[in-house]
């Protein structure tokens, strides 16, 4: 018989990843921001008009694998990344942090978010909506196996790329 | 309208000194805008949908085309339409959803209800009406004319326009070249709208989607992504083209690329972002390509990619994924961007998600490059503040060369464009 192993976590744990994540997003410190997460993670930002639905058939906005994660940072490093350079000031509120289930080791977390983002020459974008997580411990630290991003506006509009992790 | 001449020339050619310049007040002014409005989007054929986005009778999807409130639906006989989104009795629009399917469209203001055709169905109290209240004459007004080509549908609002086979011309063997991707001859929109507004002039982005010349500047950390994924990205010589690729006049003020693929095509040229798991899958593919349209058409849709760009404001790019985008002013600064992919109906999951991925890595307001062209058009609207001190953009890459020798990275088939724009927008009515 199979050990049945049920992960355990209090919300704040779960808050704390969130913050930290979070703070390091906010200051750029993307290479360490990776060893927050699995080494099959996935980033997720559905299209607007499609919110719930499944990157496999649909076409998102981002829908990374680790590899590509692995080469978004890369990228986001990179001077020659013109949508993000000069980087992006971004001010992330993360909010309504909560529980949602635990399945076997994986456990469901969600947040909402504000972001503000500031560009020279640029307007003042907000980015509002709500993270849904799925996360595992792995060596007794609890990491992020997927993360999806979904925005509350109905189309992207005024917000325009989605150049920077949200 | 009345005729008025531009005060000066905004497109100033001259073959002699081999030059080809566009004056920048054309990119800010909103005389321009509003003449392009009446000369260009009134008058030409633009794109509204796909067929295979009203799979049913009954389904409908809101849109703004030529900056009217339109409904793209399917009736109960299967009839696919494009009505305009706007009640007779006092104009309120009378489906506010993005999408859906419909018995009827209800105005929830005054009750009137229409059928999906465009009919008016009933008016709440209609006795209130004279003599010369017709109902059969009260439906929803449809676009003047909405003809489609393989599967695209057209609206165009001059009811004299010339037909829409013969406005796309030369550019239907480009669009042939796409839809032969399919085993049935039958693409489909992808669930999944990207829509996103660049704060830029609507005309950029005519430019910028074929212009080659941008490539190696503006997304070397797309080129650097597929390095690291183990792609050639150093296109090879002599192969299919005798060149990197061509600039294409389509006549009409229709262009294309036409490219050697070096970089991967879902329908059917593997490469190692794939992974090996996926090469018999493309190889498969390849040889159903073969067998149905024999090895050379095989190799042109398979081997050669195109962005192609239907005047004015339709661009399909067929490459590493193929995307349908059509973008609208919102004001001589901004514009707004409607994005889909396009498959084969037939493609299985793997083969769908294969095309997904390779969309997202180049495309889109996540991707790996179309946020820096948004950021290049951008940073040109915002120099084009100075356009009275630095007036002119330069486009004559190219211009000693003839026509069929201009490259993609030439501004031959820019200048196709701007050359149309300057005929609709000079003519007298």
């Amino acid at each position: 018989m199979n050990e049945v192993v049920t992960a355990t976590v209090s919300r704040a744990e779960v808050e704390d990843l969130f913050f930290h994540e979070a703070d390091l997003l906010d200051n750029w410190k993307l290479d360490e921001w990776l060893t927050l997460l699995t080494d099959d993670a996935t980033y997720y930002v559905p299209p607007n008009d499609k919110p719930d639905a499944d990157a496999r058939f649909t076409l998102f906005t981002i829908a990374d694998d680790m590899v590509r994660l692995r080469e978004r940072v890369i990228r986001l490093k990179d001077p020659n990344c013109h949508a993000e350079y000069p980087l992006s000031r971004t001010r992330r509120l993360i909010g309504n942090v909560r529980i949602v289930g635990v399945d076997g080791d994986e456990i469901s977390a969600a947040a909402n978010f504000i972001i503000h983002r500031f560009r020279h020459n640029d307007l003042l974008r907000v980015f509002v909506g709500h993270y849904r997580y799925k996360l595992r411990r792995v060596g007794g630290r609890l990491k992020i196996a997927e993360r999806r991003a979904i925005l509350d506006a109905e189309e992207l509009g005024l917000l325009g790329s989605v150049s920077f992790i949200l | 309208m009345n005729y008025q001449p531009f005060s000066h020339d905004f497109v100033v050619e001259n073959p002699e000194q081999q030059t080809f310049f566009v004056n920048r007040e054309v990119f800010v002014s909103d005389d321009v805008l509003e003449r392009e409005k009446r000369r260009i989007f009134d008058r030409c054929w633009v794109y509204v949908g796909h067929a295979s986005e009203l799979k049913n009778p009954g389904d409908f999807k809101t849109r703004p085309v030529a900056g009217r409130p339109i409904i793209f639906c399917r009736d109960r006989d299967g009839e696919v339409h494009a009505l305009i989104n706007c009640c007779r009795h006092r104009g309120a629009l009378v489906c506010r959803e993005r999408e859906g399917n419909a018995r009827q469209f209800y105005c929830m203001y005054h009750g009137w209800t229409y059928h999906p055709d465009g009919r008016l169905k009933s008016v709440p109290g209609d006795t209130a009406y004279g003599p010369a209240f017709d109902k059969d004459q009260m439906g929803l007004v449809a676009v003047p004319r909405l003809e489609s080509y393989r599967d695209f549908y057209f609206a165009n609002f001059d009811a004299d326009a010339i037909d829409l086979d013969t406005y796309l011309g030369r550019a239907k063997e480009y669009i042939d070249l796409v839809v032969d991707q399919s085993p049935s001859g039958k693409m489909q929109i992808i669930s999944g709208t990207q829509e996103y507004d660049i704060r830029s002039n609507w005309k950029l982005l005519v430019e910028n989607s074929v212009d080659d010349y941008h490539l190696i500047s503006t997304h070397s950390t797309w080129l650097n992504y597929m390095r690291n994924s183990g792609v050639n990205v150093t296109p090879p010589k002599g192969e299919l083209l005798p060149t990197r690729g061509y600039g294409r006049d389509l006549g009409n003020g229709h262009l294309t690329t036409d490219n050697p693929n070096y970089r991967g095509r879902p329908v059917a040229r593997w490469i190692s972002v794939y992974g090996e798991d996926a090469k018999a899958d493309i190889e498969a593919m390849r040889n159903e390509l073969v067998q149905r349209l024999g090895s050379a058409r095989a190799a042109r849709v398979a081997d050669t990619n195109r962005n192609l760009c239907i005047f004015p404001n339709l661009v399909i790019n067929d490459g590493s994924s193929v995307t349908v985008r059509h973008f609208y002013p919102v004001a001589p600064g901004q514009m707004h961007v409607t994005a889909w992919a396009l498959g084969p109906v037939e493609e299985t999951e793997a083969q769908r998600a294969r095309r997904l991925h390779a969309f997202l890595t180049f495309y889109g307001p996540g991707g790996f490059a179309t946020p820096d062209d948004v950021a290049a058009l951008e940073a040109a609207q915002l120099g084009f503040a100075a356009y009275r001190e630095v007036p002119w953009s330069d486009l004559s890459r190219g211009m000693g060369k003839a026509s069929d020798e201009q490259l993609a990275t030439d501004e031959g088939h820019l200048r196709v464009f701007w050359r149309k724009w300057r005929e609709l927008m000079e003519a007298r009515p």
